[in-house]
């Protein structure tokens, strides 16, 4: 068996030995490449009213300055809409490329960039989401989800709270930054290797700017840094700006964003406000839910629609909401662009309901878990969207698991214990679920295509559409191919991206990258299979259907007879003109979403988990330590189980950094604050819980998915929810039992000081003062 | 003139003549195409393009010491012998390599040659077969894929290290001495590297250049390089200068030369001044302490730079050396301004002086986003020399509440004189109420660190009062 089993990433050997290469490292295999380095404009809002390139030109071993004047095709790289000019004379965000410096060295294209004078007028910014709704600038009409009557359901509801919580936005920082090298070859044509999670799209916007049709435009993705969704749309201008300047200058040319442009520039996950209603009875039991969002999609829509739809499809998390209402817009600010990241909004959305659930819990003296269980979907329930919750048993079945293997009860009486004996030092300790919907909610996302290629010694190529940014998608590929063809691990060799392989394909993003081009692989591995188990049949003498190719041999199911090597059967094959590749293709089926109705059937399925976490606080300064955390998450049957344990865990810790440290931090004239690691915080090992207790769920086989596995790339990141609302329990504890513990998000030390100073009443004194 | 740069690079001699001094190591190899150190940052925060220098511990010993290439000048790796993840695989993957594949500690792998120099280095460390593994060792590291657990536990389940080990062989032969050197007239506007061996060619090489910019680490000096994309005429590192590598632990004081590097004092102290070595483990990282001194912390004399905090409760003296000889100045008078200090032009710090007997009480605190591996919000060191309950001596000193680090003297002469007590406490906390008017930036709003003034206090209390 090549599916299941545990093995390293299949780069694994080049990324310790620093042979695996990346886009940037290509650069000196290309000689004579030029280096860009983007002319910013240092304001919120501006107009540039001149710009002046010789200083730049003058600087040795400048080249070039490129410029809205060397777009040969369209200006534009905006993708949901023409809303993204590539050199623009209108500023929208601090920190906006207007040109780019085309060097020898990359030394000369900064000195070069740094010389370019430009003439700006500033404007009135529109900075955060409150300035947005006030000034009434939004990229989005209002938006909802509904069912029932919320209202009437809140009005006979016994009881009903409010609250207000913002989410700060996050950083996806890849550690490999935005990078392209784009060349020509001897027809004209031009090869882009880019760090895209998107290659089609990368070459459609490469084609735009060129005026070119797409077959002119090759781009590859050869691995990716880390990607997160940051690399979905927009690694589209970084390779438009390299391939202009190729052709510009017919010469090979590398762009590559460092940390602090790449910070600038790049787009993040949406900060969120929500401002909701919730309706409930004595026992905690949701009547009504009312929540109202907005996102800050920065200035252009990029991927901010469908973001927010996701948030709106997860605002009820793994709870039954009967008479509920979710609506809202994107807000258009003067803001980099905000795009895709891990979850993409179904976090935002996860968090309101969490942060409403403790609110219940806490004005009925209540223990949160309690509330949050009883409110749980059950076998047969349907969403707020009308979609049958499958397998909803799981919920309850994941959360009593943890709830005995974490120990929790006993270690809840414990952490009390702890509480009364520590008046400067609080624990907390809270469990939250994970319900997460698998599917592009654009449904024609919901393809893909494979190529397999299988040479005359029995070797195998696969290509399939899928990029890998360090998800192990291409190990699972290789399992899948492994598996579906009968032969050895070590026979496949899963090939770079490149569009001119598989045309067309779909981002690898929503977490669906290997259940969609593993079901393409499979099946055109299975036409392979087909065709040799025919030609080994006519070697053998036998029924074809009788015979199975397993671990490179061809023999009987039933192991009786002769065997042959698949190698042997390929050979006839090829002798007897048998094909040896095939292309395969796979569609998800029975998805379909009528957004005006708020109706339908979006995703294929969910994936569930569920997080224990324990935390320290500590009084004086509000730092904390995150003591110990269970996690048990299901991922079907694994295709490859430590791929899966490392999704798992990354995307918690991940979301630790989202919920806890990583604050992105804009001063009041728009400029981005935090633009590197010294100032932008994301967790180290020393963040890392001492007790961290991962298992993947046994026995949970989902039917209709490519050997029986489910997706795990954005779904575990939400499991981290845990560690904020045992955050907010541990600084209840320095209160007298507050009736609500209000807690901003990232909840960085200062943020969980002033929740404590608020239930202790100082906040109140301190004002009086 | 002198434009020859040569040093030895995974066991083989290579040259860097005529490179600008500007140019950091990171870069210099990616350009070669020596591309398995990657650049994440730029700025020593996340640890991708750490390499391994072979270099003479305070033990007298060889050892592999990990720093980041970005922040190293190349002119620092003259005459030195430098390893990158390149090097490691001998043939067959590195034990560490190996931990590192089977555990799943790679997925995006871009983060990971950077693991793997961290890990390498803690490999050979003499203390790992008594202390076990040292997890600051890969602290100064990020990766924003594993979560780190499967990196974590591949340290720890490194074996020994075999005795055939060809890379231990090397730890037992003598590393290359940080030697004078000079790059002159390299490129074409005449930029120039010094490296004296001695103070007295140092303070003459500064009088001849009295533009020049000292480095020491380069944990700043290359930041601004790296991030402003300052270019400097004229550097003059103090790296090679054996005056300012001493360490001296006499009767009357404590004197650390300016140019030994925080990882070094750290393991030099050994027990002598807690308060120092609770700040140490506090400050950056292991790779960055690798090279970062106390004479940049501080001449940078950022006003979060977490030494003075320390040596303001200590009542150090700085030495400062020009070619027209030495002065002391106290700590207290040596931070004029927001960045400035009271060196006169072609001076230089020599070493600190930490006076003796030091207070019985010492203790740091800082205030920051992340435990490990960050600059701080606050930060605050607090010194009490207690005599039979009464304080005889207050020193309360704090950084990240003003222009420059400071000391709340009101409220130290609240403290003096009286035993240590609720009732004092509360005393100073009155006097701390609005001694600073910090300023709000991405590291903390200004009613935080406002707030964290006397809260430190009281967290200092409240700790001692338990013991
Ligand atoms: C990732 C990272 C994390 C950091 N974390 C911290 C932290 O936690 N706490 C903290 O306080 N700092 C921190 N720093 C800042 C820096 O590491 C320290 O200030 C360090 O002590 C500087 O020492 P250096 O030898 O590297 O200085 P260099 O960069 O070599 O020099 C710094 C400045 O001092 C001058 N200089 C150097 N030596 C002398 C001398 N002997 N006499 C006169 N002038 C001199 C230089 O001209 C330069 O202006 C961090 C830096 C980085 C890159
Ligand atoms: S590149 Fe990040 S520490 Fe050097
Ligand atoms: S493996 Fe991707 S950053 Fe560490």
């Amino acid at each position: 068996m090549s599916v299941g089993k545990a093995i390293p990433h299949e780069s694994a050997e080049g990324h310790v030995t620093g042979g695996a290469l990346y886009t940037d490292d290509l650069v000196t295999r290309y000689p004579g490449c030029l280096h860009a380095w983007p002319v910013q404009v240092l304001h919120a809002r501006a107009t540039v009213d001149a710009m002046r390139v010789e200083p730049a030109l003058a600087v040795p071993g400048v080249v070039t300055v490129l410029t809205a004047a060397d777009v040969i095709g369209e200006n534009n790289t905006g993708v949901a809409r023409r809303d993204e000019v590539l050199f623009d004379t209108e500023v929208h965000y601090w920190g906006q490329a207007v040109a780019w410096v085309l060097g020898e060295t990359e030394e000369a294209a900064k000195m070069g960039a740094l010389a370019v004078e430009l003439d700006v007028t500033p404007g009135d910014a529109i900075l955060g989401i409150e300035a947005a709704i006030a000034a009434e600038s939004f990229h989005t009409e209002p938006g909802q989800i509904a069912r029932g009557d919320v209202a009437a359901a809140m009005k006979a509801a016994p009881r009903t709270l409010s609250g207000e919580l913002f989410v700060g936005g996050q950083e996806h920082f890849y550690l490999e930054t935005h990078a392209a090298i784009a060349s020509v070859d001897e027809a004209g044509s031009v090869l882009v290797q880019s760090s895209t999670q998107h290659p089609t799209e990368t070459q459609e916007i490469v084609a735009r700017v060129l005026a070119r049709p797409k077959n002119q435009v090759v781009v590859q993705s050869l691995r990716m840094g880390g990607a997160f969704g940051g690399k979905e749309v927009q690694a589209n201008p970084i390779a438009a700006v390299a391939a202009l300047g190729c052709v510009k200058t017919s010469r090979p040319v590398r762009v590559r964003l460092d940390r602090a442009r790449d910070f600038a520039i790049s787009g993040k996950r949406h900060p969120f406000l929500g401002r909701y209603e919730i309706g409930f009875d004595d026992t905690g039991r949701v009547l009504a839910f009312d929540l109202e969002l907005w996102s800050d999609g920065g200035y252009s829509l990029d991927l901010s629609a469908p973001v927010f739809h996701r948030a709106l499809f997860h605002a009820d998390n793994a709870y039954h909401l009967r008479d509920v209402r979710v609506r809202g817009r994107v807000c258009k600010t003067n803001a980099c662009s905000h795009t895709a990241f891990r979850g993409f909004g179904g976090p935002q959305g996860m968090v309101m309901i969490e942060d409403a659930l403790d609110a219940v819990a806490r004005a009925l003296r209540v223990p949160p878990h309690v509330v949050r269980a009883r409110n749980f979907y059950q076998p047969g329930d349907t969403t707020h969207y009308e979609q049958e919750v499958s397998q909803a048993d799981r919920i309850t079945r994941i959360w009593d698991d943890l709830k005995r293997s974490s120990e929790f009860d006993a270690r809840w009486a414990e952490v009390a214990r702890f509480n009364e004996a520590h008046p400067n030092e609080k624990r907390g300790l809270a469990i939250t679920p994970v319900k997460f919907g698998i599917s592009f909610t654009a449904k024609h996302f919901n393809q893909a295509g494979a190529l397999v290629l299988v040479y005359k010694d029995g070797s195998v190529q696969v290509n399939h559409g899928g990029t890998e940014m360090g998800q192990g998608l291409h190990t699972k590929m290789q399992q899948v191919a492994a598996q579906a063809l009968g032969v050895p691990l070590e026979r496949v060799r899963v090939m770079p991206t490149r569009t001119d392989k598989v045309p067309n394909t779909s981002a690898t993003a929503a977490s669906s990258g290997s259940d969609l081009n593993g079901a393409a692989i499979q099946a055109a591995c299975e036409t392979i299979a087909e065709r040799l188990r025919e030609v080994a049949g006519r070697m053998l003498a036998i029924d074809p259907g009788e015979l199975e190719i397993a671990d490179g041999v061809v023999a009987r199911a039933d192991g009786q007879g002769e065997a042959l090597p698949f190698a042997e059967v390929v050979e006839r094959a090829y002798l007897d003109r048998v094909q040896l590749s095939a292309t395969g293709f796979y569609r998800t089926p029975r998805i379909h979403f009528d957004e005006a109705a708020g109706r339908g059937r979006p995703f294929h399925y969910f994936a569930y988990g569920a997080a224990a976490c324990e935390v320290e606080v500590d009084r004086f300064t509000g730092m904390y330590a995150i003591r110990r955390v269970d996690i048990l998450h299901d991922v079907g049957d694994s295709l490859s189980p430590l791929v899966d344990l490392g999704q798992v865990e990354g995307g918690f810790m991940q979301g630790v950094g989202w919920l806890t440290q990583e604050e992105l931090w804009w001063a009041p004239d728009g400029r981005l604050g935090t633009v590197n690691a010294s100032t932008y915080k994301l967790p180290t090992v020393g963040e890392l819980p001492e007790e961290l207790h991962v298992r993947l769920l046994p026995k949970a086989t989902e039917p209709g998915v490519v050997y029986g596995s489910k997706a795990v790339g954005e779904p575990p990141f939400m499991l981290a929810i845990s560690v904020r609302e045992a955050l907010r329990q541990a600084v209840s504890a320095f209160g007298e039992a507050p009736s609500s513990v209000p807690l901003a998000s990232p909840a960085t030390a200062e943020q969980v000081f002033w929740a404590i100073e608020r239930v202790t009443g100082a906040e109140e004194r301190r004002a009086a003062e | 003139m002198a434009s020859e740069l040569r040093f030895t690079l995974n066991g083989a001699p290579v040259s860097a003549d005529g490179a600008d001094p500007n140019t950091t190591l990171l870069g210099w190899l990616r350009a070669r195409g020596l591309t398995g150190s990657k650049e994440g940052c730029a700025e020593g925060e996340c640890g991708a393009c750490a390499v391994l220098f072979v270099r003479e511990g305070p033990d007298g010993q060889t050892r592999y010491t990990p720093v980041n290439g970005c922040l190293v000048l190349l002119g620092a790796c003259a005459g030195q012998e430098v390893l990158t993840v390149e090097g490691l695989a001998d043939g067959e993957l590195h034990p560490v390599q190996r931990a590192m594949v089977e555990l799943g500690g790679s997925q995006c792998g871009y983060c990971t040659p950077g693991f793997v120099v961290s890990l390498f280095a803690e490999y050979y460390r003499r203390g790992r077969a008594e202390e076990g593994f040292d997890l600051e060792s890969i602290a100064g590291n990020l990766c924003r894929c594993t979560g780190y657990r499967p990196i974590r536990d591949a340290g720890r389940g490194l074996p020994m290290v075999d005795d055939a080990d060809p890379r231990r062989a090397r730890l037992g032969a003598p590393a290359p001495a940080v030697e004078a050197f000079t790059l002159e007239g390299a490129t074409e506007g005449g930029r120039r590297f010094f490296r004296p061996a001695t103070l007295a060619e140092a303070t003459a090489i500064y009088a001849r250049h009295p533009d020049a910019r000292l480095v020491c680490g380069g944990t700043d000096l290359v930041v601004e390089i790296n991030q402003r994309l300052s270019r400097f005429e004229t550097i003059l590192s103090l790296e090679g200068v054996a005056e300012l590598r001493a360490f001296d632990d006499a009767e009357d004081a404590l004197t650390i030369g300016a140019a030994v590097p925080l990882s070094e004092i750290e393991e030099r102290l050994d027990g002598a001044l807690p308060i120092l070595e609770e700040l140490l483990p506090l400050f950056s990282s292991r790779l960055i302490r690798n090279r970062a001194t106390l004479g940049g912390n501080l001449a940078t004399a950022s006003p979060i730079g977490d030494s003075p905090p320390v040596l303001l409760a200590l009542d150090a003296e700085v030495i400062a050396v020009s070619a027209e000889g030495e002065r002391s100045i106290p700590i207290d008078a040596l931070f004029t301004g927001y960045r400035q200090t009271s060196l006169r032009p072609g001076e230089l710090i020599a070493r600190v002086r930490i006076p003796k007997p030091f207070p019985t009480v010492g203790r740091f605190f800082k205030v920051s986003k992340r435990v490990h591996d960050d600059i701080s919000c606050v930060a605050a060191g607090f010194a009490l020399s207690i005599e039979d309950g009464v304080v005889q001596r207050a020193r309360l000193a704090y950084g990240g509440v003003a222009a420059t680090p400071a000391r709340a003297k009101a409220a130290e002469a609240a403290l003096e004189g009286k035993p240590w007590s609720r009732a004092a406490v509360d005393e100073a906390k009155a006097q701390l109420a609005g001694a600073f008017t910090p300023m709000t930036d991405q590291r903390g709003s200004a009613a935080y660190r406002a707030a964290m003034v006397p809260s430190l206090l009281e967290k200092l209390w409240a700790e001692t009062e338990a013991r």
